[in-house]
């Protein structure tokens, strides 16, 4: 009993790391109804902005909200000069442009930074009365600034104009824009607003997995497997996506079939989910009109 | 009457340029990848792709035939040394390797990085009868001169490295239960195998095995079973990165087991330092390569002069990254082996002298550790110094063990 | 998803009725002039290269059939063409049956496994299948090395095959056999999608692409249809697969990463998604562009990569057939305004 609650312990801990990512791709999603598929290599390049800004010497919290401004200011950047010019094309081409993105942030983090693991600090007490042995303070920490911006996201869509101006973009551009709202800048806000999430998942990701070029594409599919599992355009599906595979993972690994075959059933049992629940556990599902 | 002459002289001398031009192409068939001033080396790596942490062995190479060159080469000829990309891909390995052969016809294959990599062009590289010398891969199957004679290895197999420590577990820990964690494909399979070797009967009663695969975000699930489990010896076969992530989780679980590391990830800088040196006192190694940290080494001939290579040929490197040590010490033993050729650079002859290294002591190897070859042994290293870590370097335990090999 | 078309079919038939088709049947012939010339126009290992070009051009093809013309996304492909090399690479190596019968074997076990994969993605769409997809690609490797299946896939280590001899006692070494052996398949199954796409079953699929509410309420089984698809854009790349197996000598679940299914559909969509032609021009693109980008950076042959794949989804969002279709037909417009006047 006491294995399985530490497993479990443990499998949080791995959900919170996913869920943070998810919820950068629901941002991006909800704010797009794209998922960025390079959307873990931006984090993961974010992150070594924040590592070298720390390298260099400075405080952790003020590389923190510096690389938070670059992370949204790149996101922005992109959306309007590396995705703009194939918005209005065929969702395929959308989806290879996101492919040459991950290749190339990939590559050129390990150009820049090398491909040696690095290690990130935590601003998290390496002991407090909030940690235990199965959940470091760190992680506990993670978890609780998940939520947090899990907060924040949800409320910002929900009682801002500006998330409301974000999500009637996404939904219905023509609309929108008879309306008055800016769907072009619509995007690359909401663009930036993912990246900066990103930044923050990573920044929470790398002290327990450590910073380099290839941290993120393992947590990418499980990231987007949580989302697509909570429902895609339900944050708080998303989030609770995050945890549910983390701790699905660490079950199936230690008590159905062992190590060998933890990430098959796992994965497997997910699209299981996804068969019967095409929508998500939490999401919307959408009636098709003729 | 003298026209008949010269036409018999011209007939002679067109006889003697066609044999002498003859004669040359003869020469130059025996000796692909080899001119009068230049001989090429070709290698692949993975320069791309999750194992281009190892590219860095390939970069030294590259940057130690540079210096070879500037003092004069080999045998008044100069290396060409020429390194593809694979991205860790054995289908691409073969193309390119294809091309090294076929398109750039280098003389031999060395240091080729990878073990399914490798694997994949076993065959086709016997076949060509290229010498592919040197592996990067500590697999153990590399090294059957009988059934692949132009194959060799270099590196202590992982399979004898795990051997030793099972040896050394029944020594001082008879009745341990042991766990092993490792990475779920042909470098990290080679433990528990080299584990059963020695325990015999007994494994499957003393050993608890988890594995994770690169794709995994963390270890941390399968250290926790591990320990639930109720073990009091760890083996980590992994990945710097999952190395370090187990010496972290091990730490903060408040385990304390006997700990074994695989020598590929004892790197002061990749492993220790971001797990935390403090957390990795303790842990148990094997190596033959020297241990930059180790404060003894500053007065060490062998160190200084890789010191002066780096500082000249690799300024900005990482001199705390042992694998720039352990690349410079291959590179040393190609090196000697194309000095043994003296000036005979056919195929045969490389692959002969390759196999004819005696008691080659080299700068960064540690003291005691020789390169040996024969006819019937492609194993050139088999010796391992077991180290303990301090807390600040790699501090010897016991003798030199040798490893049966193959 | 209809956006992405560039409504090849009715393009080609627009085309087929202002331009002769004795055009159409000398290009054809050109070009399959070329490709059986090639062989000996150029030395053994790119003769290799080629063969692996229409090995990947076999796969792709798979990919368009399901992607491009039925609209089922698939990022897992990579799957398949394992599942074909292993089937080859089994036979091989367990039992005598000769390489050249283990390729339809491949291609009937792919064709039953996509079949069974499609049931299920039958309630999937867009992202979703997407999601699946990835996951069966990322799943393959670790079955392959799973310890209960190693007697038969040699675990970790893979499986070593040999590499076939001409038959007939042609005169022909091992590398253009090769070729001509991946070419006489290509050509049947590029033969076979055109008849598949240009009739009922062609259309059917198209159709559920399209607007699948209509195609249902016409009376198409949308469920049959998809599924089926899937089966027989499995086979095609299982059969690839089981070419590259031959070629390579040599399969290990090392050679079939989750990369490989994006490599396949980047070089779909760059090629031209809803199309067989462009199947071969991503083929040729996947194969020669890293090497290309390689010797432009050693460092950072990925990112050079990633920008080409940008730059031509720029340049061409539907591929290199929609620009050749968008020029064919800008053409064929002038020449008959011309001719009116």
């Amino acid at each position: 009993m006491q294995g399985f609650l530490h497993q479990l312990l443990s499998g949080l801990a791995n959900g919170g790391i996913y869920a943070s990512l998810a919820l950068a791709l629901v941002m991006i999603y909800q704010a797009t109804h794209h998922v960025n598929f390079a959307q873990g290599a931006m984090a993961m390049f974010s992150t070594y902005i924040a590592w070298a800004l720390i390298d260099a010497g400075v405080p952790y919290w003020t590389a923190f909200g510096l690389t938070l401004f670059f992370s949204f200011l790149a996101g922005v950047a992109i959306e309007r000069i590396i995705i703009r010019p194939v918005e209005c094309g065929p969702a395929l081409t959308i989806v290879i442009v996101f492919v040459g993105l991950l290749l190339i942030l990939n590559s050129l983090a390990g150009w820049i930074f090398s491909y040696t693991i690095k290690k990130f600090p935590s601003p998290f007490p390496s002991t407090a009365w909030y940690g235990s042995k199965y959940l470091s303070p760190h992680e506990v920490g993670m978890i609780v600034v998940t939520l947090a911006v899990l907060i924040l996201v949800f409320l910002f869509f929900r009682f801002t104009p500006l998330g409301l101006a974000m999500r009637a973009a996404a939904q219905n551009p023509v609309s929108s824009r008879l309306v008055g709202i800016r769907v072009g800048w619509m995007l690359a806000f909401g663009w930036g607003l993912a990246a900066a999430i990103g930044a923050v998942a990573g920044m929470m990701a790398a002290p327990i997995v450590y910073l380099d070029p290839d941290m993120m594409s393992g947590i990418l599919l499980y990231g987007f497997a949580g989302a697509l599992l909570g429902g895609i355009d339900n944050p708080w599906g998303a989030v609770l996506g995050g945890f549910f595979v983390g701790v699905l993972e660490n079950i199936a690994g230690a008590y159905v079939v062992g190590t060998e075959l933890k990430l098959t059933v796992a994965l497997v049992i997910i699209v299981g989910v996804l068969v019967f629940k095409p929508a998500g556990l939490f999401g919307r599902t959408l009636v098709a009109r003729v | 009457m003298p026209r008949e002459g010269n036409a018999r002289k011209g007939a002679l001398l067109a006889t003697v340029l066609f044999a002498l031009a003859a004669a040359t192409a003869a020469v130059a068939d025996d000796t692909p990848g080899v001119t009068a001033t230049e001989i090429k080396i070709g290698n692949t790596d993975a320069y791309s792709g999750p194992a281009s942490a190892y590219s860095v062995i390939a970069k030294l190479e590259s940057a130690f035939f540079k210096m070879v060159n500037d003092q004069g080469g080999v045998a008044g000829r100069e290396i060409n040394f020429i390194s593809l990309d694979d991205g860790y891909s054995p289908p691409k390995t073969l193309e390119q390797v294809r091309r090294l052969i076929e398109q750039d016809r280098v003389a031999l294959l060395f240091n080729t990085s990878g073990t399914a990599c490798n694997s994949a062009i076993e065959k086709y590289v016997n076949q060509k009868q290229v010498p592919h010398l040197f592996l990067g891969t500590g697999a153990d199957k590399f090294g059957d001169y009988q059934h692949y004679p132009w194959t060799m290895g270099f590196q202590p197999s992982y399979r004898t490295e795990a051997q030793i420590y099972a040896k050394y577990i029944l020594k001082v820990k008879p009745n341990a239960k042991i766990a092993i964690l490792y990475q779920n494909d042909d470098f990290g399979k080679d433990y528990p195998t080299g584990m059963k070797d020695v325990l015999g009967d007994n494994f499957d009663k003393m050993v608890v095995t988890a594995s994770y695969e690169t794709t995994d975000p963390t270890i941390d699930s399968q250290i926790t079973s591990l320990q639930a489990a109720g073990a009091d010896v760890l083996l980590v076969a992994a990945s710097p990165k999952f190395a370090a992530q187990a010496i972290r989780k091990a730490h903060d679980l408040d385990w304390k087991p006997l700990f074994f590391m695989t020598y590929t990830s004892t790197s002061i800088a990749s492993v220790i330092n971001p797990a935390g040196a403090q957390n990795a006192i303790g842990i148990i190694s094997a190596g033959f390569v020297k241990d930059p940290a180790d404060p003894n080494s500053r007065n060490d001939t062998g160190m200084n002069e890789w010191r002066d290579f780096m500082a000249k040929y690799m300024p900005g490197a990482d001199t705390t990254d042992g694998n720039y040590l352990f690349a410079y010490a291959v590179s040393k033993a190609m090196l000697q082996v194309l000095k043994q050729c003296e000036g005979n650079f056919t195929r045969e002859n490389i692959m002969k002298q390759a196999a004819n290294l005696h008691d080659l002591e080299l700068p960064t190897l540690l003291p005691g550790v020789r390169v040996n070859t024969s006819p019937t042994n492609y194993h050139p290293i088999r010796q391992l110094q077991l180290g303990k870590f301090d807390g600040t370097h790699w501090v010897p335990l016991g003798d030199l063990v040798t490893g049966a090999g193959n | 998803m209809k956006a992405m078309l560039n409504e090849t079919p009715l393009v080609e038939a627009v085309a087929n009725r202002l331009s002769p088709p004795i055009w159409r049947w000398l290009g054809i012939a050109a070009i399959l002039a070329t490709a059986c010339i090639l062989p000996f126009a150029i030395s053994g290992y790119h003769v290799s290269q080629f063969s692996q070009v229409l090995i990947y051009a076999i796969a792709m093809l798979g990919l368009n059939i399901l992607t491009g013309f039925n609209g089922q996304i698939s990022l897992g492909h990579g799957a398949f063409y394992a599942i074909g090399a292993y089937t080859t690479a089994i036979l091989l190596d367990k039992t005598g049956i000769p390489y050249w019968a283990t390729v339809p074997i491949a291609g009937a076990i792919c064709l039953g496994a996509g079949f069974l994969f499609g049931l299920p993605a039958l309630r999937l769409e867009g992202l979703y299948l997407a999601l699946a997809t990835v996951a069966f690609a990322v799943a393959t490797p670790q079955i392959l090395k799973f310890k209960g299946f190693d007697s038969w896939t040699g675990g970790v280590q893979g499986i070593q095959v040999d590499s076939p001899a001409a038959p007939f006692g042609l005169p022909l070494n091992t590398d253009r056999w090769i070729y001509y052996f991946c070419l006489i398949w290509a050509v049947a199954l590029v033969i076979i999608a055109r008849n598949l796409l240009s009739g009922r079953t062609g259309r059917a699929m198209i159709a559920i692409r399209d607007h699948p509410l209509a195609a249902a309420t016409m009376g198409v089984d949308t469920a049959l249809y998809k599924s089926l698809t899937f089966g027989i854009s499995a086979m095609y790349t299982g059969i690839a697969g089981a070419l590259g197996a031959v070629l390579s000598a040599y399969v290990s679940p090392d050679s079939f990463p989750v990369l490989l299914s994006i490599k396949f559909l980047v070089g779909s969509v760059v090629g031209g998604i809803a199309s067989i032609s462009g199947a071969f021009i991503g083929a040729l693109f996947i194969e020669f562009t890293p090497n290309f980008a390689d010797q432009i950076s050693k460092a950072a042959p990925d990112a050079i990569f990633g920008i080409f794949v940008i730059a031509l989804m720029y340049l061409m969002p539907t591929g290199a057939i929609g620009i050749f279709n968008f020029i064919g037909v800008r053409l064929r417009r002038w020449a008959v305004a011309k001719r009116q006047y």
